[in-house]
């Protein structure tokens, strides 16, 4: 074979995290030049979280009782309402062929991407959390779960849903079925992270919830860049 | 490897939309220095041929071989080779030109480096539009800037769909030198267009998909 041109070896550390930084680097650079696209997705979940104390009763108990649950919901929804920017609008420009056409390791590439999609979504939401939560009669313990819960759980929510978001790219009503095919896959994070603040207020450790919460992001960490990349090149074919 | 021997072969390629045929038994075979200008009317498949050629697309039947050996979508080897200018532009709205053309050089696995990404939009005449965000550009002048980046390109097989649309008369004869240069230095180029591609005669090869066809 010729060796006049370079040619790619098997991708190694640094090939992968040049990958990840460029795909993160260049996502985050174009979210910040489109600030008011981040600011919609969080004034939702300010809204839906604030609907729920107008709609149902200003009880303490009922407050309580609900505030864990509709935290949760919203972040999810939020999660929902971004994910199809995640993908479309670099397959419908033509971006998505030029990085599955690059020498670069594209499960790394579209890492950095998800890296991005939560920094811009999910971490805010995190961070927003225990301000919002002070709505709900929750005490600063509970608050703190829910913030190291949603800490652990916005990042699957990202993974899961890119791969949704890559398996429905091309499709039409890419967006419902999006929605379709992601928000069942959620429930189990849900379940997890809104029975963290449960168990702590039924005087039991969250610790049980919280690891497995982290055991789930683990394994989404290993599995949702792989299943993502073959997602896209089989929505390129 | 002798320098006749083709860089790029495809052996009786065969593509499918549905359950039509758009093509089948279609061969070719291009050395180091040529190019090739694929015509036919529209939804002949010329998009879908070089989409294969590129490697972003499986072809129903035959294979392609790049240097001798059988290449599969989304190869290793392949994504070294080609500089793929689809109809997509790839250009995002929210950079400017230096900072799409930036993100492209690094993407291919080159050092992004600034000096030559300013000679290349001098070329094409985008030097003073080039620190603008590429929505306030024309169209004519977002094509320019996937000029600029073959003019950046060190890749060695061009894959171009319609690089003469939108282009007035001095883009087209940026292209005309662009395409010289990569040709003089042993690359190939597969284009899909409609009209007459600027190239010397001697190193264009013509392929219409509309006598493939029915040939």
């Amino acid at each position: 074979m010729s060796e006049t041109w370079a040619t790619t070896a098997a991708p190694d550390a640094a090939s992968v995290s040049a990958a990840f930084g460029w795909a993160l680097a260049r996502d985050l650079r174009i979210a910040l030049r489109s600030k008011a696209e981040l600011g919609v997705q969080l004034m939702f979940y300010v809204i839906v979280v604030s609907l729920f104390p107008l709609a149902t009763s200003p009880s303490r108990e009922v407050l309580a009782t609900l505030g864990p649950g509709v935290l949760w919901t919203a972040a999810l929804l939020a999660s929902l309402l971004s994910l199809p920017r995640l993908f479309s609008a670099d397959f419908s420009d033509g971006t998505l062929e030029q990085i599955a056409l690059s020498p670069r390791p594209l499960p790394a590439l579209v890492s950095g991407k998800m890296a991005a999609h939560w920094l811009t979504t999910g971490l805010p939401v995190a961070v927003l959390a225990p301000v919002l939560g002070g709505q709900y009669a929750m005490d600063g313990t509970e608050l703190g779960i829910l913030a190291a819960a949603l800490l652990l759980g916005t990042p699957i929510l990202s993974l899961l849903g890119a791969i949704g978001a890559a398996l429905t790219l091309g499709a039409r009503g890419g967006g419902s079925l999006l929605a379709l095919l992601v928000l069942p896959l959620y429930a189990p994070v849900l379940i997890f992270g809104a029975g963290a603040v449960d168990a702590r207020r039924a005087g039991l450790s969250a610790g049980p919830q919280l690891s497995l919460l982290a055991a789930g992001l683990l394994l989404a960490l290993a599995a949702a860049p792989f299943a993502v990349a073959t997602a896209v090149r089989i929505a390129l074919d | 490897m002798p320098p006749s021997s083709p860089l790029l072969e495809a052996r009786s390629l065969a593509a499918t939309r549905g359950y039509a045929t758009l093509f089948q038994g279609m061969s070719l075979a291009l050395a180091a220095g040529e190019a090739l200008a694929v015509s036919g009317p529209n939804g002949c498949g010329k998009t879908t041929l070089l989409r294969m050629l590129a490697g972003l697309a499986a072809p129903a039947e035959g294979e392609i071989l790049l240097d001798g050996a059988r290449v599969h979508p989304f190869d290793a080897r392949l994504r070294d080779a080609v500089a793929f200018n689809g109809h997509l532009p790839a250009l995002k709205d929210e950079l400017t030109a230096v900072e799409n053309l930036a993100a492209w050089t690094t993407l291919e696995n080159e050092r992004a480096d600034l000096q030559a990404i300013d000679r290349a939009l001098d070329r094409v005449a985008l030097g003073r539009r080039s620190r603008i965000p590429a929505r306030a550009l024309s169209q004519g002048q977002r094509r320019r800037i996937g000029l600029a980046r073959l003019a950046l390109s060190r890749r060695r097989l061009w894959i171009l769909d319609e690089p003469l649309t939108a282009l007035d008369s001095d883009g087209v004869d940026v292209l005309e030198a662009l395409l010289a240069t990569q040709l003089g230095g042993g690359g190939i180029v597969v284009a899909a267009s409609h009209q007459p591609l600027p190239v010397a005669e001697g190193q264009l090869r013509r392929l219409d998909l509309a006598l493939a066809h029915h040939g």
